[in-house]
């Protein structure tokens, strides 16, 4: 069978998937799926409460229909709605994302590590395939694979989330399309796919960092990984105590150690970008779209991380092809 | 043909211990080498060599790429089975083949199906539900489905059962050996390689004691039964080693002529494990 470049990267990739299916791709599912339970026993204790204590949230009461709705809502609530709807599909998301920064983390750290741990280091090496393309396989299954399949999985849950809030909202007399019609589900989607590549340019460092230590460490890489920028880091503050250097601890923790551990949870290029927030719901959902989050590009705090990266995972290519284990 | 292997002066240090001490040698295409040694004397650490996973001094040569720069091309044509458990745990039979069948481009699906089929592996069964026997055997069946020159077999049978470690050599012998293939094994179960080897190598702390193909050591070790009454006139000789059974003495002669040998007494080939434990005498004392 021929065999290209492009097609053992992507076999490699795939058999990082079968690897890592349960953090990969179970996690966000199953994220996903105890979201939507929760939220679903929210509305209905709300329904249940609500009809014991006689209040009926409805809308518009009976003669419901779409101009009553829309003269009923201003243009202001009725952005206010939509940004509701909006925040409820990112929601589920985010959470995922907070779960995705954790499966990464552990992934990265055992990437290089578990199959010397285990040997199997030995069949993979015994086949044809550079260092340097398994290292890759494993990045691009951190940066791109890992997020892309919680981006999707997160859409599911947040389009199902919207579902069920439209329907919830349509049992007091809301009109299901007119509410959907104020949420902008694409753009939502939009924007999270689009952050991916942000993602992967943000996560570079604590990626790099991470199979550093998982490539070299003869045992207990994840003690190595957290240990020493901590080590440094009070070091740093000690002699800062002393007066000695006049290297700054915030720097050090805000620029170094925080990119090179956490910065696999998605969002935290935001940090590099200014005007999030805002006054309504509204404002603040669009402070969050993608080409606000794109201004990141333009900080050196990025950059310089990818660059790191680029010399930690050479480094990492390096041990994983010379490290002797014997 | 020119030699699959060829190493001059190849020695590795670990930090206190010298693993490979200048060693040389040159296998060529068409043999089944035995690479034999007490444990520590450097076996792991010359196969490691060869297949370019750890660093060492000295040149060598295989298959005309040098393994330290040259790695992921000579892995295209070089197999390797190391002691038994190194398949991933969590990989299942169906998964390791089409992974396999994707990234080497000399390897042949059906030729690997086959041999699966005369086994009871399944496709969806994971190398962690499997025994140290049938792990084997899909490797096995994973490797011999894989046209390389050369194939490197470090314990390949260790803590197999009998019956596996027959068809292990047997399979290897009736379906894949051919006069174009080299073969370097590593074990401790001499007897059972001893009638498939053409070659032989006995490696000793890092220095290689013994290198010649099975005719030579026909020739040159003999084994004789000797009566007690001529034990003295064979312990001029100086014989390698000297045993006793049943009242009769055993002699291990290296390179003392034939003739001369068999005025003793009875004269035969020693088996591979008593030369082995003749030559290496004294190692771990």
């Amino acid at each position: 069978m021929k065999t290209s470049k492009a097609n053992t990267l992507f076999w490699l990739v795939k058999r990082e998937f079968w690897e890592h299916r349960g953090g990969f791709f179970w996690a966000p599912v199953i994220t996903g799926g105890i979201f939507v339970l929760l939220n679903i026993m929210g509305i209905v204790t709300g329904e249940v409460f609500g009809a014991r204590n006689g209040f009926n949230l409805s809308f518009g009461g009976g003669q419901n229909n779409l101009r009553i709705l829309s003269k009923a809502l201003d243009k202001q609530s009725m952005d206010t709605v939509g940004a509701g709807l909006d925040m409820v599909m990112y929601s589920a998301t985010m959470i995922m994302g907070i779960i995705l920064g954790f499966v990464v983390f552990f992934y990265c750290l055992g990437a290089l590590y578990d199959d010397r741990r285990d040997r199997s280091i030995l069949f993979w090496k015994s086949l044809p395939v550079s260092d340097t393309a398994t290292v890759l396989s494993k990045v691009i299954s951190a940066t791109v694979v890992a997020p892309f399949i919680t981006v999707i999985v997160g859409t599911l849950t947040g389009l199902l989330m919207l579902l069920t809030f439209a329907l919830a909202l349509s049992l007091h007399g809301v009109s299901v399309w007119h509410l959907l019609s104020l949420s902008h589900p694409l753009e939502v989607i939009a924007n999270m796919v689009g952050s991916i590549p942000l993602y992967l340019l943000w996560a570079l460092p604590t990626v790099g960092w991470l199979m550093l230590c998982s490539a070299w460490a003869r045992n207990k890489p994840f003690l190595w990984a957290v240990a020493l920028p901590v080590a440094v880091g009070i070091v740093i503050g000690w002699f800062n105590l002393l007066g000695t250097i006049n290297v700054s601890n915030d720097w050090y923790w805000r620029d170094v150690a925080v990119r090179i551990l956490g910065s696999v949870f998605p969002g935290g290029w935001f940090s590099e970008v200014t005007g999030i927030g805002g006054n309504d719901p509204a404002e603040f959902v669009s402070s969050l779209s993608l080409t606000r989050g794109y201004t990141a590009l333009a900080s050196a705090n990025l950059w310089i991380g990818v660059a790191a990266a680029v010399v930690m995972l050479a480094c990492a290519i390096w041990f994983r092809r010379w490290r002797d284990d014997s | 043909m020119s030699a699959v292997i060829s190493a001059s002066n190849l020695s590795k240090r670990y930090k206190a211990t010298l693993a490979l001490d200048q060693v040389s040698f040159q296998i060529e295409p068409g043999r089944i080498v035995g690479l034999i040694g007490p444990n520590g004397a450097g076996k792991t650490t010359a196969l490691k060599a060869i297949l370019g996973l750890t660093d060492f001094s000295g040149e060598l040569n295989v298959l005309g790429f040098d393994p330290r720069k040259q790695r992921d091309k000579l892995m295209g044509e070089v197999c390797f089975i190391a002691d038994v458990a190194v398949l991933p745990r969590w990989i299942k039979v169906h998964e390791v083949v089409d992974f396999v069948a994707h990234v080497h481009p000399r390897f042949d699906r059906a030729k690997c199906e086959a041999f699966l089929a005369r086994t009871k592996l399944q496709p969806n069964q994971r190398v962690r539900q499997m025994s140290k026997g049938m792990i084997v055997q899909l490797h096995l069946s994973l490797v011999m489905a894989i046209d390389a020159k050369l194939l490197i077999l470090d314990e390949p049978t260790l803590g197999l059962d009998i019956l596996y470690r027959k068809q292990f050599y047997q399979s290897l012998l009736e379906d894949y050996f051919d006069e174009n293939k080299t073969i370097i094994v590593t074990t401790h179960q001499v007897e059972e390689v001893e009638h498939i080897l053409t070659d032989l190598m006995f490696i000793r702390d890092g220095r290689i004691v013994l290198d010649a193909d099975m005719d030579a050591v026909g020739e040159r070790y003999i084994e004789v039964m000797v009566n007690a009454d001529k034990a003295d006139a064979a312990r001029a000789l100086k014989p390698l080693d000297e045993r006793q059974v049943f009242g009769k003495c055993i002699f291990l002669f290296d390179g003392v002529g034939r003739a001369q040998l068999e005025a003793l007494g009875e004269t035969r080939r020693p088996s591979i494990s008593d030369l082995f434990v003749a030559t290496m005498k004294g190692t771990y004392a």
